[in-house]
């Protein structure tokens, strides 16, 4: 399954570094974020799919704790 | 502006307000910090709590934490108004950037208008409105006039014309009628069409179109790697200096105060934001606005490339010409009427789907008539040979006519040249030429004046291809190739290109892939519905306006030098301040200009490329 995701994060580096933590999460097949389209495309099993975007969300607020992220 | 920067300018507002008014209140000691206090944590309370977060996860270098360090080290030494208004305008700062990207992003946005938000699909005998990606290959859509059309497909009913504005960057009306092709991302102006789908919403052209400019993004140029190695660097080399500044000259020369304040203005110099988001911001404003004008550019790698261009390479047919032939002059045998030549021709050419079979039976204005011709041979290359109302008739070109004995006469001019026998005599010889695009000739000329020598290749015969050379103002011809050859013409004016220059392909993107990638920069015209032609191109026009390569031009141009002027500018404040701070000259009111004036400065230079592609 592949999700994009709309977010909010103000700064180019902090972009990549969500970019490489989402990507080290267990389960995520792939992820790639835009900072200029502002964007995450997240692809991951379907099983446990939601539970596996929460815990997305989770590492990137660990990174930008403001980014505000719309699923 | 969103609501996060509304509250961000809110802060800064109310922040500076307090800041101005503090000058004038007579307090001092411990009052006089925790006046100040107020000000500095309405303005960086979340500075500091990234900061404290980002050292909890690990994050030690990153622009919260040395804006924390600065702010606080400035408080330390008593510089309470320094301190704040050190985080005032770093706040600004990011709000400008913020508030840039966001108007960047929009025009990006405006081009992502032709996502279509549904589909009407028929169901059941009912019209159902569904999402695009809902809908099927082979499922039928209802695309009533004003509506985009959100999938591409095959017209089954209704007649309308169809608005390319939002893929092409120009308003001209599409005629389409029931059996014609139609191209998501297109507006129905007139009549309502129904529609079978045939490819899936993920494949249509919107979706590639979208997907592609979006993530352009993603192939970054050399200038843009060079700004991202650089960061990874500069901010911890500056940290250390700044370290080094605070503890080494002091151990010899002591005054700590004075040399911890000259680290901190290092600290304050030490974020690369600037740089980091002025490089890839000016390439994004470019490829933004030229998507605009319906030109789109894979990555700003590509930009790069083109602005470095000093050859163009065009192929002929398609991209300099219409690729419509057309019969322009016929030469009949003495005694022979231009019309039985004409006729002959046609008759004879009637069963193929050759471009100049069909301009031949357009000349002739003959209604097809399968039961007078029999006996057709086509050979490839030099023509056909039939029986025409049962007489022998040749029709091809002059090695077909050497082949069968005919005394022929040569014709003349620019185009392919048709001989007709009949009976092994010689009929005649009809001038068949594609026509030339009306703005060939002035995109040359705006070519030639940016310095590019513009080459041309053809399979024309060589003083044809000289002729339209001439007429449009080529530099260099190459005649009488085969397709194959192309690839190898392009390798040899590769060899030869001056060193740290580029060479362009230009072409119609669907026979011409190989040549494509090999040059440094692959163009396709007139993509639009050919898939082919937007995967193999690097840049890819939407309409067929040789204009549009100029213009292209124009932007990369515009782009490389705005790009060159931000880190210039960027790396020689920087340095400066730098310099100046380790000697003292320098204040932290001049770094925090180099930090945040220098970004501001160089987004707003990179917010010029939006508009480069503006005629």
């Amino acid at each position: 399954m592949k999700k994009t995701l709309c977010i909010e994060v103000d700064c180019a580096s902090c972009a990549a570094k969500m970019e490489q933590a989402v990507n080290r999460l267990p389960g995520v097949e792939s992820a790639t974020v835009s900072f200029m389209t502002q964007k995450m495309v997240v692809e991951g099993p379907d099983e446990g799919f939601d539970a596996l975007m929460q815990q997305v969300v989770k590492a990137c607020r660990k990174i930008e704790p403001d980014c505000e992220i719309h699923l | 502006m969103n609501r996060k920067q509304k509250r961000m300018l809110a802060r800064i507002l109310v922040s500076a307000a307090l800041l101005a008014a503090l000058h004038f209140v007579p307090a001092a000691g411990a009052a006089r910090l925790a006046l100040y206090l107020v000000p500095y944590l309405i303005i960086g309370y979340d500075v500091l709590r990234r900061a404290v977060l980002g050292v909890v996860h690990g994050e030690v270098f990153d622009e919260n934490f040395l804006m924390a360090v600065a702010t606080v080290g400035a408080l330390a030494l008593g510089e309470y108004g320094e301190s704040v208004e050190v985080m005032v305008f770093y706040q600004l700062g990011e709000l400008f950037q913020s508030y840039a990207v966001g108007k960047s992003r929009r025009s990006i946005a405006a081009l992502m208008d032709i996502r279509p938000d549904s589909a009407n699909l028929e169901k059941d005998g009912a019209v159902v409105t569904v999402a695009p990606e809902e809908v099927a290959v082979g499922q039928i859509i209802v695309v009533r006039p004003g509506e985009k059309v959100p999938l591409d497909g095959r017209v089954v009913e209704g007649v309308s014309a169809l608005n390319t504005s939002a893929l092409t960057g120009e308003s001209l009306p599409r005629d389409v009628e029931a059996g014609d092709e139609v191209v998501s991302g297109c507006v129905n102006t007139t009549g309502l069409l129904r529609v079978e789908v045939t490819k899936p919403f993920g494949q249509s052209t919107v979706s590639r179109i979208l997907d592609l400019v979006e993530n352009s993004s993603m192939k970054k140029a050399k200038a843009e790697n060079f700004i991202t190695r650089f960061a990874r660097w500069y901010t911890p080399a500056v940290c250390i200096g700044a370290l080094a500044l605070a503890v080494l000259p002091p151990l010899f020369l002591g005054g700590w105060v004075e040399w911890l304040r000259r680290a901190l203005t290092f600290l304050v110099i030490s974020c690369p934001c600037a740089l980091v988001i002025s490089v890839p911001l000016a390439f994004f404003g470019g490829i933004g606005g030229a998507s605009r004008a319906g030109i789109l550019v894979k990555g700003g790698n590509y930009l790069e490339a083109l602005a470095a261009t000093r050859t163009a390479v065009f192929d002929k047919t398609g991209t300099l010409t219409q690729g419509v032939f057309e019969v322009t002059r016929v030469f009949p045998a003495p005694g022979v009427e231009e019309r039985r030549v004409l006729e002959a021709a046609a008759l004879a050419e009637q069963f193929s789907s050759h471009p100049i079979a069909l301009s031949l039976r357009r000349a002739a204005g003959l209604e097809a008539a399968p039961d007078r011709v029999k006996d057709v041979t086509e050979s490839a290359g030099h023509g056909v040979t039939a029986l025409v109302d049962g007489v022998p008739t040749a029709v091809g070109s002059a090695r077909l006519m050497e082949q069968l004995g005919v005394a022929w006469q040569p014709v003349e001019g620019a185009g392919s040249a048709v001989y007709v026998a009949q009976n092994g005599a010689f009929l005649g010889g009809v001038l068949i030429s594609d026509r030339e695009k009306p703005t060939a000739k002035a995109a040359m000329e705006e070519l030639h004046r940016a310095g590019v020598r513009t080459v041309m290749l053809t399979g024309d015969g060589r003083a044809a291809a000289r002729q339209t050379a001439e007429r449009l103002g080529i530099d260099e011809v190459r005649s009488e190739l085969l397709p194959a050859d192309k690839v190898a013409c392009v390798e040899q004016l590769l060899a030869q290109k001056p060193r740290g220059t580029t060479l362009a392909f230009v072409g119609d993107g669907i026979n011409d892939a190989p040549v494509l990638s090999r040059a440094d920069v692959g163009i396709a015209m007139g993509a639009m519905g050919s898939d082919a032609a937007i995967e193999a191109a690097d840049i890819v026009l939407m309409d067929d306006d040789p204009a549009k390569l100029s213009l292209t031009m124009k932007v990369a141009r515009r782009c490389l030098a705005v790009v060159h002027q931000n880190i210039a500018f960027a790396l020689a404040v920087k340095f400066g301040c730098l310099a100046l701070g380790a000697v003292g000259l320098v204040g932290m009111q001049a770094a925090i200009f180099a930090d945040v004036g220098v970004m501001v400065l160089a987004v707003l230079n990179s917010m010029r490329t939006l508009g480069a592609a503006k005629r």
